[in-house]
């Protein structure tokens, strides 16, 4: 766990707020409990625990919260914004961090969880509906994941599960499209 | 009964068991599930984590056709219907403009396995129940989505839900309480960090057997995937196996009920359930 070094940050307050746009997160009424924190089921994960994503925010630590896992490996279970006294929105912080450090075009440190989030909006938007065959098929692609399960072997897990679940009957071959596709892929553009 | 019903993606796909069991208990039952005309997908985990807007106005159209075809709203699935809640609370507080879609808020949205355990429908159930499901010793997992946040889900009790459990006593089965009913299985981090979804699965697996419990119940195909399908593999992770099928509390209400499909959707499973209700003597 990384510590926070006192002395050697530029605060910048105006942070916050605008890390704040699209949604009432309530960062601001933060009085560092760390509640988000102890109810967290995946700290282990991460490199930087929720309550220090919050202060960093409000230190106006743009860099360092835009670049840490944390962000990615929230699994969004809701915990910590449940639970919070002050009804900080935790999670959906964490969520607005994503959506601005793919804008700002910052290196993903999960690029495969990025990979998959991307692979699963595109599917939307060329169908309106998710097809998790295609949907699958283009994470593998577009994470480098295909390459690597070939090279170590373990491709030979996905095709046994692929083939497991086409065996019982859940796996099915061909996409259902709406008639609504461009309203989606308008919604998604 | 009738109620506008939106399936969601995975029912179409890989979870066509909880939607053959919805569908068939349903029938059975005389509820009329009227599939939206046209539904899109509400845009899951994907949508919130990389497009803020997007993930209110893809569920704000299906609350739209929902609105539009004027009865109230069931999703079996919790990812769904978390985020049509979620866009149901943004679109009713914006103004005017704002989004793509507006809406008047004049239909419920109904998680399934709530709508399922009101006392209405518990009454439709109770004189089917020819199979009591003695032997059956589940834990009741709800996962997130239905409970939290609540200021999205409306949630009476976001830390212990009751529905399944209430369910699952009407058929004679023993739910088991527990504390991990709605700890996180990992969702889709099963398929870009299936190293986190497997410590966090083999934690509850240890638990429901610590307090004795013979199978575990879901009402989320999510949550139902990572618990059944990588069973073997969190089992020789942690140096132990497991048998642990994990069952669709639809499914379950189908077997009480004797409904004839109810092996074929089971059939589906990873951790086959028949021998556990053959073992109870509860498939003859």
């Amino acid at each position: 766990m990384e510590n926070a070094q006192p002395g050697h940050i530029k605060v910048d307050l105006s942070f916050s707020d605008l890390a704040q746009t699209s949604a009432s997160l309530n960062v601001n009424s933060c009085f560092q409990c760390r509640k988000c924190t102890n109810g967290c089921p995946v700290t282990f994960a991460m490199d930087i625990y929720p309550d220090q994503v919050i202060r960093l925010v409000l230190l106006g630590q743009k860099e360092r919260v835009l670049k840490c896992s944390t962000i990615w490996v929230c699994s969004a279970c809701e915990t910590c914004t449940t639970r919070c006294p002050n009804e900080v929105d935790i999670a959906g912080t964490m969520d607005a961090l994503k959506e601005m450090a793919v804008k700002e075009g910052i290196e993903i440190p999960q690029p495969k969880t990025y990979a998959f989030h991307k692979a699963f909006l595109d599917d939307v938007k060329k169908r309106g509906r998710m097809f998790e065959g295609k949907m699958m098929q283009s994470y593998l692609l577009n994470s480098g994941e295909l390459f690597r399960k070939v090279a170590d072997g373990s491709i030979k897990e996905e095709i046994s599960l692929g083939w497991n679940m086409f065996k019982r009957g859940r796996l099915p071959l061909l996409p259902k499209g709406i008639k609504a596709k461009k309203e989606v892929k308008e919604i998604l553009r | 009964m009738k109620v506008s019903y939106y399936p969601g993606c995975s029912l179409e796909g890989s979870a066509r068991d909880y939607r053959e069991s919805v569908e068939g208990v349903c029938k059975r039952l005389g509820i009329e599930l009227v599939e939206l005309e046209d539904w899109n997908c509400c845009g899951a985990t994907a949508a919130h984590s990389l497009r803020h807007r997007a993930s209110i106005e893809l569920p704000g159209r299906n609350l739209v056709l929902a609105e539009n075809a004027g009865n109230d709203l069931v999703a079996p699935c919790p990812m769904c219907f978390n985020r049509l809640k979620a866009a149901e609370k943004s679109l009713l507080k914006a103004p005017t403009g704002q989004y793509r879609y507006n809406i008047e808020g004049k239909i419920k949205i109904w998680d399934l396995a709530d709508f399922m355990a009101r006392q209405e429908v518990l009454e439709l159930i109770q004189p089917n129940v020819t199979n009591p499901l003695e032997g059956i010793k589940a834990v009741c997992y709800y996962g997130c989505m239905t409970s939290r946040p609540p200021k999205i889900t409306d949630a009476e009790n976001c830390e212990n839900p009751m529905s399944m459990d209430l369910i699952l006593e009407g058929l004679g089965a023993e739910a088991i309480d527990w504390p991990y009913k709605t700890d996180c299985c990992g969702a889709s981090h099963v398929i870009d960090r299936p190293d986190m979804v497997f410590k966090m699965v083999g934690r509850l697996y240890q638990r429901a057997l610590e307090v004795g419990a013979n199978c575990i119940v879901v009402s989320c195909q999510m949550c139902q995937a990572n618990l059944d399908i990588y069973q073997d593999r969190i089992g020789q992770q942690l140096g132990r196996e497991f048998y642990l099928p994990v069952i669709y509390f639809t499914e379950l209400v189908g077997l009480a009920m004797k409904e004839r499909q109810v092996a074929t959707w089971l059939s589906r499973h990873f951790v086959d359930p028949l021998k556990l209700l053959g073992d109870q003597g509860l498939l003859g």
